[in-house]
């Protein structure tokens, strides 16, 4: 067995519940050293797999730390197939760097990242695509990504993948037996049929792929900056989504000093939802810092909400934003429009021609299901359908598959330019191969099998 | 067992088929005194089966096989009544030679040259056992009791060993073609541990050719331009025979399901694997019931027999029910038989018991090659005679082994398929087996093996000499083309003419070359100061300049393949202490002892996952 490893294993900041996972021969040894089980007075050792409530204590000043549940796990039927402790702490932060710093000076040394899956993955417990889907579980952040990268493991998406492999197979069968056995009384491979299969895959591919924007979505939360002209209405939305005060709201211009950041989740999609203080030309200097935050956060948000007062005619200000937004992807939120609208809803949508306008009164708690709607079907790109799970969570498998479109579409191009089939031929085992990496399977015998199998040939 | 001492040799090679005269002609032309032993001298490079070399996938062995030294390309072109280049319309790396063969003089041809052979002596001769002590084999034992001492021995027993034949209900011990079969050899070998197994292959009846009514056939005459098979060869003219193209039909079919019961393979008789590529025809009618027609050709077997090959039509049904499907067939209504169909099983043995350089891991100095390895046709058993007999001769002189990796050649690609996966079926090469088809075409072989293959010791001066030529001249008429720039103005008209798009700017030659519908020939028109070079040496600068990108993105491939080949494993390395290696991919590693992680990735029964903990242990190691 390896050395003894800690870490904590929740994100940071997130939960009620903080996790410190210790793995190595050294748990139950550290696990004895800081931590106290409440019915210690029966002097019974920790027994497998049993859930003790209890503090940590840190044994050389005797001061609690936290008050802790704990399990111990013995090999090999455990997630790293070491001998395994887990810690649940309290969420904050502070009690979590403690609890852990503790078990590190009781004889664990801190995991790098990723370690306790490269053990389970290095002692054959995982395969390398669960050891990535478990890394997607570990770092899930909603229970939607949970259920993604569970179905993951579950081979949802390896279902996808080998669909079009077949398609693929079959292709390449056929063009096999053309290039092998040219004497034989086969149908020939013809161009037509060439761009018609290519062209189908590509589809298939490009579908596949689809998911993929919302799975990284899903994983890493969308990035949403909410921008207007001050006073619009912009901590008002903020609160009003959180379901609770955050930010300060006042009548005042200006209150809003810095980007505020919250994440939250909108129907189990995370939103990293930046609330930006009123970009507007200023001279102070406290504000400025606060206006190139918001800046900076606009130009790296997925999706900005712009809030503009439906009540009142669009000013210079509403214009400059507008005129920057340009073509990024964006949802105008007509704000006050209980006091009437007064707006130029047609100049917007002329300027705006790709924006979502939603009209709304935040005050009222009107147009917030339709802005949380319309933010939900962006995600799924109108395509997804929340029910279909099967999303592409892995920057891995993610890369795999825009390497085979574009195998697939040099294929398609090349028969297109009725170039030699030989030629044709290595672009589709290509994108046939690379989606085989997705799955772990890569057997030119597969072919060779099906050639057989499909075709009557030999002397 | 009673035997005396003959002779000493260096190397002694059982069987001299297609495998047999290529171990036996490269361990002598290495210079080691070399023994050939034959059942039969009638059966040296006998052409059991069709009268034919080359192929798809075959033909770049038989091309590869001459790059490096070997004879089988020489030898048909010495013999061949037809030549065919295939696959023209499908890409240069698909195109394949394939020539019909004088099968006689195939046999004598080839003869002759084992018989001039220096350090080579070819003796008719049943080797029964071999002489075996701890330190590997030492010789071998004939019937006569005569034996011969030897440093290292050859196993090329083709389909002899304990070879059966069966006709229908009928079966009987027997070599191919009517020669006898070697019966103690194959149990003797078993004694010594070798893993033997059961293959089964079947071969069409021959017919009389006069009897055959070719006005109801189609003609497939052979190529006007001959392409030699032999680098050694430029031009070859021949007056070429043809073959002939016909169906089997619904009748055909009937007689063959009406008698079904009676065939050996359906019998049950038959325990051996046979081929899928090479299914007989009832095997194709009952697998295929709703194909209307197979078709088949009919083949010369030679420019001095009137006897025919009728391809595409093997079987093991009895003598009677042959006749009477065969004369079903449109210009086969009078046909007679002169030999009749048949399915031959015979011992082979797991080619996983073998290192990559073909010597058995158990024994040492005792090398293996051709269908005894599990392969079928000629051309593979050539391949692995080749690389056999240049093995066995490079370690009795203390040198390195000599390898061909899946990126060099089509025979690095079977014989790691062969060692490295194994197989469950007699082994035919193809195309598609080879991930570098694109770099390991037919057209470059010479390019990428007669160096090797001349540093190795086997390819000889006056074709290294004729190589270094070629190359040169390659080279520097891509330079020229290269460097001689047209003016859009001077080439108008030939553009024109030719339905290529006129330019706007200047353009080398080399760049109008890539151009689909232009080709070397056509240029000559505006290219008129050319150098004289040779139509080997053409097609090959042809495809270099004209699929350069594709050749480019391949070489990145082998590129990354090898960085896997070239971490090299020791055969002594124990897998067993490699923390997190499945039990599984631990015992094949053990079995196999591959030569490197490459090959170790290619293993059935070793996952992506176990590679990577491998790859981890040897980091882990690297670091202590």
């Amino acid at each position: 067995m390896e050395d003894t490893i800690a870490a904590i294993a929740t994100a940071y900041g997130e939960g009620g519940i903080g996790i410190i996972r210790l793995s190595g021969e050294e748990v139950k040894n550290i696990l004895d050293r800081i931590f106290v089980p409440k019915q210690s007075q029966y002097k019974e050792s920790i027994v497998n797999k049993r859930l003790y409530y209890g503090h940590i204590i840190d044994p050389s000043c005797g001061k609690v730390i936290d008050e802790v549940l704990a399990v111990y796990m013995k090999a090999p039927a455990t997630y790293t197939t070491e001998d395994v402790v887990e810690i649940y702490c309290h969420g904050s932060i502070v009690a979590l760097r403690k609890t852990l710093s503790l078990a590190l000076r009781n004889g664990a040394r801190l995991a790098d990242k990723g370690e306790f899956t490269k053990r389970a993955f290095l002692n054959g417990r995982l395969d390398l695509s669960q050891a990535e889907a478990v890394i997607d579980i570990v770092k899930a952040k909603t229970d939607k990504t949970f259920d993604v990268a569970l179905s993951q493991m579950e081979g949802a998406l390896s279902e996808q993948v080998k669909k079009i492999r077949q398609e693929l197979m079959s292709l390449l069968v056929e063009i096999t037996v053309n290039l092998d056995y040219p004497d034989e009384d086969i149908e020939i491979m013809t161009y037509q049929k060439l761009t018609e299969s290519t062209t189908l895959i590509g589809d298939m591919i490009d579908k596949l792929l689809s998911t993929a924007g919302a799975g990284r979505i899903l994983r890493d939360g969308l990035n949403v900056a909410i921008i207007g002209k001050p006073n619009v209405g912009k901590s008002s939305l903020m609160n009003a989504l959180l379901k609770e005060a955050r930010a300060i709201v006042t009548e005042i211009p200006g209150t809003t000093r810095d980007t505020i950041e919250e994440v939250i989740s909108i129907r189990d999609i995370p939103v990293k939802l930046t609330d930006t203080a009123g970009i507007r030309e200023t001279e102070d200097q406290i504000e400025r810092i606060g206006i190139e935050k918001s800046k900076e956060s606009f130009n790296r948000s997925d999706l900005i909400i712009f809030i503009v007062d439906g009540s009142s005619p669009l000013t210079k200000e509403d214009r400059r934003i507008m005129a920057k937004l340009d073509s990024r992807k964006v949802i105008i939120l007509m704000n006050k429009t209980d006091l009437g609208l007064q707006v130029e809803e047609a100049e917007i949508k002329i300027t705006l021609p790709h924006g979502k306008l939603i009209k709304a009164s935040i005050k009222n708690n009107e147009g917030i299901e339709a802005l949380e709607q319309e933010i939900t079907d962006m995600v799924y790109g109108g395509e997804v359908k929340q029910e279909e799970s099967l999303l592409v969570t892995n920057v891995r498998h993610m890369e795999l598959l825009e390497k085979a479109r574009i195998a697939i579409g040099d294929a398609l191009i090349m028969a297109e330019n009725s170039e030699a089939l030989d030629f044709i031929e290595v672009d589709i085992r290509r994108s046939w191969e690379l989606l085989g990496e997705i799955i772990g399977e890569s057997v030119t015998e597969d072919i060779i099998e099906q050639v057989f199998a499909r075709f009557c040939l030999g002397k | 067992m009673n035997y005396f001492i003959l002779d000493e040799y260096d190397v002694i090679v059982i069987g001299a088929g297609h495998a047999g005269c290529e171990a036996g002609l490269a361990a002598a032309r290495m210079g080691h005194r070399t023994l050939m032993l034959s059942i039969n001298l009638e059966a040296v490079a006998m052409m059991a089966c069709n009268p034919s070399i080359g192929g798809t996938g075959k033909g770049h062995l038989v091309r590869e096989i001459d790059a490096l030294g070997g004879e089988m390309g020489i030898n048909i072109d010495k013999a061949f009544i037809q030549s065919k280049m295939l696959n023209t319309a499908k890409g240069p790396a698909v195109h394949s030679l394939r020539a019909q063969a004088d099968k006689a003089r195939y046999h004598e041809e080839m003869k002759k040259t084992l018989e001039n052979q220096e350090n080579l002596d070819l003796k008719q001769g049943e080797a029964v056992d071999l002489l075996i002590d701890d330190d590997g084999v030492k010789g071998v034992i004939l019937k006569t009791g005569a034996a011969y001492r030897s440093k290292a021995v050859i196993l090329a027993t083709g389909t002899f060993l304990r070879g059966k034949i069966f006709i229908g209900e009928w079966s009987y011990d027997s070599g191919p073609n009517g020669l006898s079969a070697s019966v103690e050899l194959a149990e003797n070998l078993k004694r010594y541990g070798l893993l033997m197994r059961r293959f089964k292959t079947g071969t069409p009846a021959r017919a009389l050719g006069r009897t055959l009514n070719y006005e109801r056939m189609v003609e497939q005459p052979g190529d006007e331009k001959i392409i030699p098979f032999s680098f050694m060869n430029d031009e070859l003219q021949k007056d070429q025979v043809s073959c002939w193209l016909t169906y089997t039909n619904e009748n055909t079919h009937k007689v063959i399901r009406d008698n079904f019961s009676r065939s050996a393979l359906f019998g049950g008789q038959i325990e051996g694997i046979g081929p899928r590529y090479c299914p007989s025809i009832e095997d194709k009618v009952n697998r295929f019931a709703d194909k209307e027609r197979h078709q088949l050709f009919i083949e010369p077997e030679g420019l001095y027999t009137d006897e025919v090959y009728i391809q595409g039509m093997s079987s093991s049904l009895p003598e009677d029910v042959q006749g009477a499907f065969y004369r079903t067939i449109a210009g086969l209504e009078n046909l007679k038989i002169v030999r009749p169909a048949y399915a031959i099983e015979y011992d082979s043995i797991d080619p996983l018991e073998l290192s990559m350089t073909l010597e058995h891991r158990k024994i040492d100095n005792l090398y293996c090659a051709g269908q005894f390895n599990g392969s079928s046709g000629y051309e593979e058993a050539a391949a692995q005679g080749l690389i056999a007999g240049i093995n066995a001769a490079r370690k009795l002189d203390g040198r390195e082994p000599f390898l061909l990796d899946r990126s060099e050649a089509y025979i690095g690609v079977l014989i790691d398929d062969l060692v490295t996966k194994g197989t469950n079926e007699p082994y035919r090469i193809m195309t598609s087996r080879a991930e570098y088809r694109l770099v390991l075409r037919q057209d470059n072989a010479d390019l990428r093996l007669t160096e090797k293959s001349y540093h190795a010791g086997l390819a000889s001066e006056e074709r290294y000499r004729r190589f270094v030529r070629t190359r040169a001249a390659v080279e520097q008429e891509m330079k020229r083309l290269e460097n001689t720039v047209i003016l859009p103005s001077e080439i108008r008209g030939f553009l024109e003419k030719h339905g290529s798009t006129t330019l706007q700017n200047k353009i080398s030659l080399a760049e109008l070359l890539k151009r689909p519908e232009m080709n070397y020939e056509i240029l000559a028109e505006i290219d008129l100061h050319r150098p004289k070079l040779s139509q080997h040496a053409i097609t090959q600068m042809e495809v270099q300049i004209k699929y350069q990108g594709y050749i480019v993105k391949q070489l990145q491939q082998i590129e990354r393949f090898k960085k896997l080949e070239n971490r090299r494993l020791s055969s002594e390395f124990d897998y067993n202490q490699v923390d997190g290696l499945r039990i599984e991919a631990r015992q094949k590693l053990n079995q196999l002892k591959p030569i490197s992680v490459g090959q170790a990735s290619r293993i059935s029964g070793v996952s992506p996952a176990d590679i990577n903990v491998l790859l981890i242990h040897l980091e882990k190691q690297k670091r202590r």
